[in-house]
């Protein structure tokens, strides 16, 4: 008997019994000679609690993260601080073990964090629905292609250079199922998407163009020139955004984009080593019974109670099967949860606070650098730098216990030399110095 | 207008955003250390927001309170039996939140230098060689979110494969009775469905098989056991028949935890596996996800798998293994998602595994196994089986699936009445009216950690509940009674949208 | 409407639609079998007036809560009118499913078509035959 399961040996007598057979391998009688396995499984014996626990630990001790080093660190994840208040939410069973919502009648907990995250979503984004999570933020730009695609049946997709690398990348990746060319916009050497390459790419088989506010390098792009050039031919404008800075900059919905998509992990999420966190996925009014995912609407029980509901529950696979708008059944509804505590807990004052600061430390610390910027524009978050020598910044860096940022050339070749660097609220003036110094010493070590 | 004195006055549900009260605070920023430029100097007017996103201004207690009195409205499954078919309801151990919560794991950003993340790789190759171990497959990627992730990578490296080899095919087929994401997938990966009935012993129809399993299918997407939670007995010929046409054979992992340690889906011939860690290895629902949908697939496959892989590599002479992202993978499909995967999710499915070990496992599935046959054959006594008749006949493996068109026709209420009514019980609902084939279906999963008497008091709870329908059966059809809401008007969501908080909406 | 009920001057289809045939012009709906087993509608979109409709084909779905339903032409031919005020209130088709809740108008392209309909008693035995 294991832990977790519970059958005495009187139990098993009385269960067989009431069977009709004689053992738990009459049960598996059915299945073939030729498909059994024949012998244990060749995995280590199992453990007691304290014995994973301490092998767990073991492994976890050799990972150096954001509390052992001062992390510039970002690229689509960000050292964000999370308020105690999560912790204590997101352990609560009531919302921790659950499933979907399917019995709404024992999920209103469940289903009304949802319609407030949509809504906390919705006012971020300017745009009237929003759903109720997807995966993350790459595959919930993959899913605004798909959604593109069955509302305009067009086989192209655009997509700036200036979205995140694993966003192109999954969307490439999910495209070749739906039978799309991806093709893709440079930016200008301002390191912002070009505008008139942009204008060229798109044509009367485009279904949707994907833009990124602010984009990978950090640049705020001109949103509304960008999607009223995107949609001249009648595609679809999706615009992937970084939740926090949306708290100063305007919502895309308001600039022309038609979907807004995006990375939660910023939202009350750990960086977990990339997941899970949560996508989100909102769009004008148009596109709501072609929404991919879960969606929670308001009514009325049958006493006239207030209570909320799955709905629009015929776009999904369970009842649509081959025609669904998506095939996502389970999301990230726990995440979510984070999401929606997180914004509430910011409020309407703090999120505006939470980007402003950032705002000043981002221009602060572009300025303390004194690199060469790849993208002088405005940044609200991070930045993209030249670097002479990145093994050297690095190496010095690490000396001191700091990690300078994301070596840009790994993705983008055009800046071998790039360093990008992030700034949320936990790093500090002190640090933005002390990584200045860094910076200038190996400078100075590489003129030497 | 509310009577204060009513207990139940007040209890008018309200959101966060009605909770609002201007100048109210739960987050202090942290001091501005740098010079305060204004916004306008810093962005061009055109980028800077002229509204604040009205998000709701609540203090911390008000916050606590609001989101901890949601959660006392959820059913979940530390309280009750949750039997929900097709989605193993079985317990969430407490030891994984903690390990999870570790900051090497929970603190660790997916960008770090590999050398300096060496743990959480070698986790996730140590998980991924647990895994290719439990599905007899070697090659495994951790990268897909869910299930239907998992099940759409599967379908476009079959894709690939077939590319790969000239063959570029059409076709896929799935049985009536498959999950809906199995048929949402295939047309997500640009193929047709086509369907394959079912045999009157619940198994895959081998004549039908036989006549669609032709030069254009890519692929065919199976369970095993079945939705019906029935083994496919035919599972060797049925191999056979896909593989001759040149065919791949996918197997969804929902139903796994059925035969660990039994049987093998790569031992069947499946050439792609999906896993649902949120299912067979115990990462909590949440509410809806996050859950994880790693796959396992063969040699011929394993060039497509996504990227990046993770890797161990030798140093040889007897250094320490090095474990890495490898992304030199030309033939790779590419990336499903963005960075690794949900590796929180990796750390508690890990932690299972550790804690079970390969008899763990085996012991887990056989009383998986074990439950089902028990409650089926507590649900087949006199004065339930009659109204609650076993769909297919046959011994099953960790679910089954009854009709309730005994109740309907003898009692005049409905599996959905059933369901209302087993609410009032504190006992989470089967999963109703699926699969399609089956007329009021209820597919019941009790999992290995039920004890015999949560068992018993289920079948007590039923029997109790249809004796009660034949007094009176308007109890269960007005039912529930005593949930935080009772039925609720889905019609009226579904015609009206109300999808978000309006702050100008008049009450309806 | 609360019990079943199946016009005589109507011709059937057996994909459960009806058709209302007026000199040129053919109306459809749905019959009231299709709309007890759907339940309560909460959404039709019809297609656009001047679309091509052929017989025994699907030219639209209708959806209720848990399911959605394609709907069948009877007879091929133009559409010339669609019930707008479905989109307000879808719950017509089940109240009135041979009245208020009318589906589209068409004019037919091949009265031919019609000796391949059923009438009444024809589709009352169908829906016996079946259950």
């Amino acid at each position: 008997m294991s832990r977790y399961t519970g059958v005495t040996d009187r139990d098993l007598r009385e269960m067989l019994d009431a069977i009709g057979v004689d053992s738990i391998d009459d049960l598996f009688a059915e299945i073939p000679e030729g498909v059994r396995l024949g012998r244990a499984i060749d995995l280590p014996p199992g453990q007691s609690e304290q014995e994973v626990f301490e092998h767990l630990t073991a492994l976890a001790a050799r990972n150096r993260h954001c509390d052992e080093e001062v992390t510039f660190l970002g690229a689509g994840m960000y050292d964000h601080y999370v308020p105690a208040l999560i912790d204590t939410l997101l352990q609560r069973s009531e919302f921790l073990t659950p499933y979907t919502p399917y019995q709404p009648e024992v999920s209103q907990g469940g289903l009304q964090v949802m319609f407030e995250f949509q809504t906390a979503i919705s006012e971020l984004t300017g745009l009237p629905v929003s759903n109720a999570s997807v995966y993350e933020g790459p595959s919930a730009v993959a899913a605004a292609g798909y959604l593109a695609k069955l509302e305009t049946r067009r086989s192209r997709l655009v997509a700036s250079r200036g979205l995140h690398p694993h966003s192109r990348g999954a969307l490439r990746t999910h495209a070749a199922g739906y039978g799309m060319e991806v093709s893709e916009v440079p930016l200008t050497a301002e390191g912002a998407t070009d505008l008139d390459a942009l204008a060229e790419a798109v044509d009367d088989d485009t279904a949707a163009v994907f833009l990124q506010q602010p984009n990978f390098l950090g640049t705020v792009e001109e949103l509304g020139e960008l999607t009223e050039a995107g949609k001249r031919t009648g595609a679809v404008a999706v615009c992937a955004a970084d939740p926090l800075p949306l708290g100063i900059l305007t919502p895309p919905g308001e600039l022309g984009a038609d979907i807004c998509v995006g990375e939660g992990q910023t939202l009350g999420n750990r960086l977990d080593f990339g997941g899970p966190s949560f996508g989100f996925f909102a769009a004008t009014e148009r596109f709501l019974r072609k929404m991919p995912g879960r969606i929670a609407g308001e009514t009325r029980d049958l006493d006239g109670q207030r209570g909320f509901v799955l709905t629009l529950q015929t776009r999904e696979q369970h009842i649509r099967r081959e025609k669904a708008t998506h095939n996502i059944c389970t999301a990230q509804a726990l995440n979510a949860l984070a999401g929606v505590v997180y914004l509430s807990w910011l409020g309407r004052r703090g999120l505006v606070e939470l980007a402003e600061l950032m705002l000043r430390r981002t221009h602060y610390a572009r300025e303390a650098l004194g690199l060469e910027p790849i993208n002088p524009g405005p940044v609200v978050r991070e930045f993209a730098v030249r670097v002479p020598d990145l093994d050297a910044l690095f190496d010095r860096a690490r000396e001191v216990g700091i990690n300078p940022g994301y070596r840009l050339g790994r993705d983008y070749p055009e800046y071998e030399d790039g360093l990008l660097v992030a700034i949320t609220e936990r790093r500090t003036r002190a640090h933005i110095d002390r990584l200045a110094e860094v910076a200038a010493s190996a400078r100075q070590a590489v003129t030497a | 207008m509310s009577d204060p004195l009513d207990p139940r006055a007040g209890e008018d549900t309200i959101t966060i955003f009605e909770r609002s009260r201007e100048g109210r605070r739960a987050f202090v920023a942290p001091k501005c250390d740098v010079p305060e430029v204004p916004v306008d100097e810093l962005l061009p007017r055109s980028a800077v927001r002229e509204r604040p996103a009205e998000l709701p201004e609540v203090s911390e207690p008000e916050l606590v309170r609001h989101y901890t009195t949601l959660s006392s409205k959820n059913f979940h499954l530390d309280e009750g039996f949750y039997p929900l078919g097709s989605c193993t309801m079985k317990h969430n151990p407490k030891l994984h939140e903690r390990v999870a919560a570790l900051p090497g794991h929970a603190r660790l950003h997916p960008l770090q230098d590999s050398a300096y993340a060496q743990g959480a790789l070698e986790l996730m190759w140590r998980l991924q060689s647990a895994l290719a171990e439990i599905a007899g497959l070697p090659h495994v990627s951790l990268q897909p979110s869910a299930g239907s992730h998992g099940e759409l990578a599967g379908l476009l490296l079959s894709r690939a494969y077939h590319e790969d080899r000239g063959e570029p095919r059409t076709k896929v087929l799935t049985p009536d009775t498959a999950h809906g994401t199995n048929p949402a997938t295939v047309t997500m990966a640009g193929y047709e469905v086509v369907k394959v009935g079912t045999a009157p012993d619940g198994g895959v129809d081998l004549d039908d098989l036989r006549a669609k399993a032709d030069a254009d299918v890519a692929c065919l997407m199976l369970t095993n056991p079945n939705t019906l939670g029935l083994f496919d007995r035919n599972i060797e010929e049925i191999e056979r028949i896909v593989h001759d046409a040149g065919a791949t054979l996918y197997y969804d992992g929902a139903n796994l935890n059925a035969v660990m340690g039994i049987a093998r889906p790569g031992d069947m011939g499946f050439d792609i596996v999906h896993f649902n860690l949120h299912k067979t290895f115990t990462q909590p629902h949440g509410g809806g996800g996050p859950g994880a949908g790693p796959i396992a697939v063969s040699d011929r496959i394993e060039p497509f798998l996504p990227s990046p892989q993770v890797v161990r590599r030798s140093e040889g002479d007897g250094a320490e293994p090095r474990f890495d992202l490898d992304y030199d993978r030309p033939k790779s499909i590419g990336r499903m998602r963005g960075f690794q995967g949900n590796f929180g999710v990796f750390v508690r499915t890990y932690a299972y595994i550790r804690s079970l070990g390969g008899d763990g496992l085996e012991q887990a599935s056989q009383v998986a196994v074990l439950n089902a046959n028990y409650v089926k054959a507590r649900l087949a006594e006199e004065g339930v089986g009659e109204y609650l008749p076993i769909a297919f006949d046959r011994t099953c493996m960790h679910e089954f699936v009854v009709s309730g068109r005994g109740a309907k026709e003898r009692l005049g209420i409905k599996t959905l009445d059933i369901a209302k009514r087993l609410l009032d019980h504190r006992i989470h609902p089967p999963t109703v009216y699926f699969p399609l084939l089956v007329e009021e279906a209820l597919m019941i999963e009790p999992t290995e950690t039920e004890t015999k008497e949560r068992l018993d008091h289920f079948a007590d709870v039923i029997r109790a509940i249809l004796e009660e329908a034949r007094e009176d059966p308007e109890i269960a059809t007005g039912a529930p009674y005593t949930t935080p809401v009772r039925r609720l008007d889905e019609a009226r969501a579904a015609k009206r949208p109300v999808v978000r908080w309006r702050p100008d909406r008049a009450d309806e | 409407m609360a019990e079943p009920s199946y016009p005589d001057e109507l011709k059937y289809h057996e994909e459960h639609d009806w058709a209302r045939i007026e000199g040129e012009e053919a109306t459809f709906g749905i019959t009231w079998y299709a709309q007890d087993a759907l339940g309560e509608v909460v959404f039709f979109d019809p297609p656009a007036t001047g679309t091509q409709v052929s017989k025994d084909q699907s030219y639209a779905e209708v959806e209720s809560v848990k399911a959605v339903s394609d709907v069948f032409a009877p007879l091929s031919g133009e559409i010339v009118a669609v019930n707008d005020e479905l989109s307000e209130s879808p719950e017509k088709i089940n109240e009135d499913p041979y009245g208020d809740g009318w589906l589209v108008r068409v004019r037919m392209s091949d009265s031919s078509e019609l000796d391949s309909l059923m009438d009444a008693d024809a589709y009352r035995k169908l829906l016996e035959a079946g259950s």
